[in-house]
């Protein structure tokens, strides 16, 4: 511990007490509320409404835009925080800036900029009429927008750690005659995986509960490009507030899961970081 | 790309590739079409587009509800990262886990409950409207939904500083004879000052943008409860996409500002960490 001694006295229950009458009313009262309409009339109501066709339908949209955008990105994240932590390049301050873009921007606009190119009045649009396909109002696009939005998670995490670690390790193992795949899989993979896992967790947590863009470039098409979170909206603004809050104790369950799983990564990740400190 | 490689790591080539073909796909070519969208309009036509009375409006409420929620979350932040850091209580852990909850809650979800909560019949809306104060579908709503989103924002900037502190120089403080108040006011409050700034740009940047939560529980109506992002996502559905461009890159040019003013105030605090 830092601090030596703790102070007593009013200032700390005051605070205190502050804290908690703060978390329990903006966050612990929202949750309850979303179970306590969930539940209202017992647990039948709530299992028709999650079990109902279009929510089936709507969570395996947002589990496959999730896993797909994830997957991506945790591939991007790699590439980009190779090139940036392992060589000198001109231009490198840019790329950095273009990664941190989509946490910059309004989601809507996340959407607005692929109606922009893959839309009707985007310069793409004669291209994917002649080849009939088609990314707005699309799973493409879904994907697409729900890219843009989670794209800096994964390299934002562990391009601090890789640029910490110096590079020996990964040239004697390419002196000795490794070759790219087995010195990162076996000397650089190790040091970075609970980074990496860190990054996947929150990447997968917003790619999940994306709401603006994807509401931008869905259309929303029940059945068909209907995202959880977009089915959420429309079965509240339908007036189906059981239905609408039955589905979101799903992402609540989701979203819980997701802070003790992230809690945990940390906790190990940072034990492993001290042990090898030591 | 004029490059220095590293002199024996492989690689080069196929990650920069990679990362510089992706990142041209998902945001560089998407970002230009916009832009180039909004080059059609010209210098007038994007003005007059951008500043109707109805934009207007909405820029004043998405302004003023983003930095309310900003401030709240200051105070707010500052409280939950200190009491964090500094005090041993019951249920300190969960306290800490549960700040990041709003990270974690789809705002969508964040936004129904919300409205409901605070509807004139819901559980916190009821008091209040028995005195008359409407919570739901007005702007307290609107701050209350970005207050919600953004509470990790100032709590987690603050909390590492704060334990990296040391305590040397708040002992000497006391020892030359400050108060509790002097001594967070003259020693701890400047050296969390750029945390807590970062903090709150950074929540007042995604109060702007943010729209998932807030379009349940505004209402929506225009002149008064209606937010930026929601003017872009109504023109689109109306298929007038000169204006929803408009809009987006007034709002875009607000949001790198104060992008850049964050990165500006994190490497001057760097640079005078590092002088010591």
């Amino acid at each position: 511990m830092a601090y030596v001694r703790e102070e007593r006295g009013w200032a700390r229950l005051i605070l205190i007490t502050v804290s908690f009458l703060f978390v329990a009313l903006m966050l612990i009262l929202p949750l309850a509320q979303v179970l306590s309409k969930a539940f209202e009339h017992g647990i039948k109501p709530f299992w028709e409404a999650v079990s109902d066709e279009y929510s089936v339908k709507a969570a395996r949209l947002s589990a496959l835009t999730a896993i797909l955008a994830v997957l991506l990105n945790t591939f991007f994240g790699i590439a980009a925080a190779w090139a940036i932590t392992r060589f000198a390049f001109r231009g490198k301050g840019f790329l950095i800036t273009i990664i941190d873009i989509p946490f910059a921007v309004s989601p809507v606009i996340a959407g607005l900029v692929f109606v922009m190119t893959f839309g009707r009045l985007g310069w793409a649009y004669p291209f994917l009429q002649e080849h009939d396909l088609k990314i707005i109002f699309a799973t493409p696009g879904l994907v697409l927008a729900t890219i843009f939005v989670t794209l800096p998670f994964v390299a934002r995490e562990i391009i601090p750690v890789l640029a910490a670690r110096g590079t020996d390790e990964e040239e004697a193992a390419v002196l000795m005659g490794a070759g790219l795949w087995r010195t990162f899989w076996k000397v650089t993979l190790p040091h970075i995986r609970w980074a990496l896992l860190y990054g996947i967790i929150l990447c997968s947590a917003r790619a999940m509960g994306e709401f603006g863009a994807v509401s931008v470039v869905s259309g929303h098409l029940r059945g068909k490009t209907n995202t959880l979170p977009l089915h959420i909206e429309i079965l509240f603004r339908e007036y189906h507030t059981l239905q609408s809050f039955s589905v979101a104790t799903i992402l609540v369950i989701v979203a819980i899961l997701i802070l003790i799983a992230r809690h945990v990564v940390e906790r190990v990740g940072r034990k492993e970081a001290e042990y090898y400190v030591r | 790309m004029r490059a220095k490689k590293s002199k024996t790591l492989p690689g080069f080539g196929i990650s920069l590739g990679v990362t510089m073909s992706y990142v041209s796909f998902i945001v560089l070519i998407p970002m230009f079409s916009l832009a180039l969208e909004s080059a059609d309009l010209g210098p007038r036509g994007f003005w007059r587009l951008a500043t109707d009375s109805r934009t207007l409006a909405a820029i004043r409420v998405s302004f003023l509800c983003s930095l309310a929620a900003a401030l709240i979350n200051t105070v707010f932040g500052l409280i939950l990262a200190w009491t964090i850091v500094r005090y041993r209580f019951p249920f300190r852990r969960l306290i800490d886990g549960l700040i990041e909850l709003p990270f974690a809650l789809p705002t969508a979800v964040a936004g129904i409950s919300l409205t409901v909560l605070t509807a004139d019949k819901g559980w916190v809306g009821y008091p209040f409207a028995l005195l008359g104060i409407k919570l739901a579908y007005a702007k307290i709503g609107i701050i209350i939904a970005i207050t919600f989103v953004t509470i990790p924002f100032v709590a987690r900037a603050v909390q590492p500083v704060l334990e990296r502190l040391s305590p040397d120089l708040e002992e000497a403080g006391l020892l030359l004879g400050a108060g509790r108040a002097r001594i967070f006011l003259k020693i701890i409050l400047p050296e969390i000052f750029p945390a807590l700034l970062t903090g709150f740009s950074l929540a007042f940047a995604r109060g702007l943008g943010e729209y998932g939560s807030v379009i349940f529980i505004a209402g929506n109506k225009p002149f008064s409860t209606e937010i930026v992002p929601l003017i872009i996502m109504s023109k689109l559905e109306q298929f007038n996409y000169d204006q929803a461009t408009a809009v987006a890159i007034l709002t875009l040019v607000a949001s790198f500002a104060i992008m850049f003013a964050v990165n500006r105030i994190q490497t001057r605090a760097a640079l005078f960490a590092g002088e010591k």
